[in-house]
């Protein structure tokens, strides 16, 4: 990945040349799962559901049928030990992906997840890598109530040892899927079960999207917008509005956290002078905070004012659906951040 | 589970010697009983000078000492193949030592050296040895028993879905009496059972989690082996005090669950001498009790056996001891002259490849140092790519 991250060409925004069929997110994901699984054997699936059920979002449709019981395996419903399981099995060199049906329930496997696979490679002095994916689904607006809701990335990012990938369309999703099957560290592959019907151009041939890499969706000039997962489509839709009021803004999806892009960040607010951060986890020591320290710490004389940040409100997720709705960094929370770090309220 | 095309394992004396060989009740020659007996006083020595170290201060953390389970480490190892992996639980030295690991770099571990077995970022809880396929090591109580199901997990796919063979290997995962309450062992158990891992879960059972007696933190603590039965493993109750039993005993198992690829768990009845750790006063047991066990010490045990066979007598067992404490002196001394673990080793093994300022991957100097070379291929060294 090295050589990746120093190659000013990856810097760039990425476009996809061919990009002409359209599939939704969970069909993206599927095709990067299977396209490795074909290349590999030592990738296998595991987790609750994936197999006879064929996935309880369908991310792992008829992938049974192709790859096999011993490939594809149901688990029950315990996760503390079919993480642990799938952590030792990758010690001795397999290639798990292990789903969570939601990153909520990775609470109970904390210990594994946390305590095992990102730190095995130092423990053991360098002797016992983790080549493992966890992915499933992360984030509130499905009107579960608190303890279904969770943003992990908030508990998650503070943690050495582990690669956070958390994709906003289909496209990336299968790109950065790939990466992290091949990664030889541990990736915490956050989706969202509210993008998981979106339909995207998702090319036919094969691609990879390197870790580190953020993605410019919309070139602008006057505030800098930082997102990553499922906000980045809340601030289009901002930046849309802003534009209307003269406000002409750029927002950057990160599309990962761990490793976070901070050059192209910080090109950005070099440029513009102003930036708001938007993160979907709660704000107290949360990914957006520490955005929002590493951009005044390199732009600290390029702002004009300090970086605004809009999170999910500081509270247990509420269940009703106009609660959880002004709950989330929605649109209007992150109009309200531009106008006042450009001093348009 | 109700399995009934797999018979249970007949853990039984071995058959009546041939004709021709003594009436021995050694069941391996005797040069093999000599080699455990020379194991257990290294173990036992070993022990000795990690807690005089500790003392000295030249040991930080924890330190669990193993002395008085000798016979259990090296029982078992004995009874499995070579390529058969082991995870265990922080009293891992004595795991460690048995499974061939080198004194010098297990001491140099504990001594914070660059030179220890995992470049002395474990320490005393988290011994790693690929060449002898010791998978660690691990500090939470219970963490490594879904570690051990997915280590019979990986062997298994690799012959069975890789290269389309039988299952030839088997896991052993150590655990103590107390992380039978743990979640995480019965999860472990659990898939085990279902998934048909060749994995023997063996209990380690001293009586005592830190300074609880088992059947104060326990239910059914006098038959840990009801604890497998739920999960339709076969089970099996073993004089851990005595070597030969736990040969004896574990070989039958360990073959039993190669054969059929299914899982098994042992209530390994044993004491340990000393404290939980080296700042344990003892004061949950009377001294009566403690020298009650002391009298059933493994290694008086079967150097009263060896005697009584006639293959070790007074000048052997001095040749032995002198050797083994001089193997363990160079150790400490090797320890303490090799050199600290540099700062640059700070950033190295977060990350397999170097990015950001984290400085990639490199094996410890006794596997030769290699840099980003930690993910190895599963299935022998070929490639898994197809």
């Amino acid at each position: 990945m090295s050589a990746v991250m120093s190659n000013p060409l990856f810097r760039e925004p990425l476009t996809i040349a061919g990009a002409a069929r359209e599939i939704e997110f969970r069909d993206a994901v599927r095709e990067a799962m299977c396209e490795e699984m074909r290349r590999d054997k030592r990738v296998y699936l595991l987790g609750e559901e994936v197999a006879q059920y064929d996935g309880a979002y369908k991310v792992s449709k008829g992938m049974l049928a192709e790859f096999g019981a011993a490939r594809v395996v149901d688990t029950p419903i315990s996760e503390s030990g079919f993480s642990g399981m799938a952590i030792g099995s990758a010690m001795l060199g397999l290639r798990p992906i292990v789903e969570f049906m939601s990153w909520s329930f990775s609470l109970v496997a904390a210990d594994p997840i946390l305590n095992n696979a990102p730190k095995m490679l130092y423990m053991s002095g360098g002797q016992y890598g983790c080549p493992i994916v966890f992915r499933g689904n992360d984030g509130a607006g499905g009107q579960l109530g608190s303890t279904h809701s969770w943003s992990v990335e908030g508990l998650f990012s503070n943690v050495p040892g582990v690669k956070i990938v958390i994709p906003s369309n289909p496209a990336d999703a299968k790109g950065l899927m790939k990466t992290a099957i091949r990664d030889d560290d541990p990736v915490f592959f956050l989706e969202s079960e509210r993008l998981l019907s979106m339909k995207g151009h998702v090319p036919e041939g094969e691609y990879l999207i390197p870790f580190g890499h953020a993605a410019i969706r919309r070139a602008g000039k006057d505030c800098t917008i930082c997102s990553w997962g499922r906000p980045v489509h809340f601030c289009m839709e901002a930046a849309e509005i802003l534009a209307n009021e003269g406000i002409d803004c750029e927002v950057i999806d990160l599309r990962t956290i761990r490793p976070l892009d901070l050059p192209t960040v910080v090109a950005s607010v070099r440029k513009t002078s102003a930036a708001v951060v938007v993160d979907q986890s709660w704000s107290f020591a949360s990914p957006g905070s520490e955005l929002a320290a590493q951009i005044h710490r390199h732009c600290f004389d390029d702002l004009d004012n300090f970086v605004h940040r809009v999170h999910s409100d500081d509270v247990p997720t509420p269940y009703a659906v106009a609660l959880e709705q002004e709950y989330l960094p929605n649109v209007r929370k992150i109009c309200e951040a531009v106008r006042s770090a450009t001093y348009r309220a | 589970m109700k399995d009934p095309t797999v018979p249970m394992p007949q853990v039984a004396p071995p058959a009546a010697p041939t004709a021709g060989t003594s009436a021995s009740s050694l069941p391996v020659s005797a040069s093999t009983a000599l080699q455990w007996l020379r194991e257990m006083h290294l173990i036992r020595e070993f022990e000795v000078r990690c807690m005089q170290s500790y003392q000295e201060k030249k040991i930080g953390g924890f330190c669990h000492v193993y002395i008085g389970q000798e016979a259990v480490a090296v029982g078992c190892v004995a009874a499995m193949q070579p390529q058969d992996p082991i995870v265990t639980a922080y009293r891992d030295h004595g795991h460690a030592l048995a499974r061939g690991m080198s004194a010098r770099a297990c001491m140099a571990e504990m001594y914070g050296r660059a030179s220890g077995c995992a470049k002395g970022k474990g320490g005393s809880m988290h011994m790693f040895d690929r060449p002898n396929n010791l998978f660690g090591g691990h500090g939470i109580v219970g963490a490594q028993t879904p570690l051990g199901a997915g280590l019979a997990f990986a062997t298994k796919y690799e012959d069975e879905v890789m290269l389309g063979g039988k299952n030839r290997r088997v896991s052993l995962s150590f655990l103590g009496d107390g992380a039978v309450n743990q979640g995480a062992f019965y999860e472990a158990m659990n898939l085990a059972g279902l998934l048909h891992l060749p994995v023997i879960f063996i209990v380690e059972n001293n009586g005592y989690s830190m300074g609880t007696a088992i059947h104060r933190g326990t239910t059914m603590s006098h038959d840990l082996c009801v604890k497998g039965r739920a999960h339709g493993l076969r089970e099996v109750t073993i004089d851990g005090m005595d070597v030969v039993s736990v040969y004896r005993d574990m070989s039958v198992l360990v073959e039993w669950c190669r054969e059929h690829s299914r899982p098994a768990i042992v209530d390994m009845n044993c004491y340990r001498f000393k404290g939980h750790s080296m700042s344990d006063p003892r004061k949950y047991r009377t001294r009566e009790e403690e020298a009650h066990h002391e009298s059933r010490d493994p290694i008086i045990n079967l150097e009263r056996l060896l005697a009584g066979e006639g293959v070790l007598d007074d000048a052997k067992l001095a040749t032995m001891l002198k050797d083994v404490r001089e193997e363990v002196r160079d150790a400490v001394t090797f320890a303490n002259d090799s050199e600290a673990t540099p700062s640059d080793e700070l950033y190295k093994d977060v990350f397999v490849e170097p990015w950001g300022r984290y400085t990639g991957s490199s094996l410890p100097s006794y596997m030769g140092g290699a840099t980003n070379a930690c993910t190895f291929r599963a299935t022998d060294g070929k490639e898994g790519l197809v």
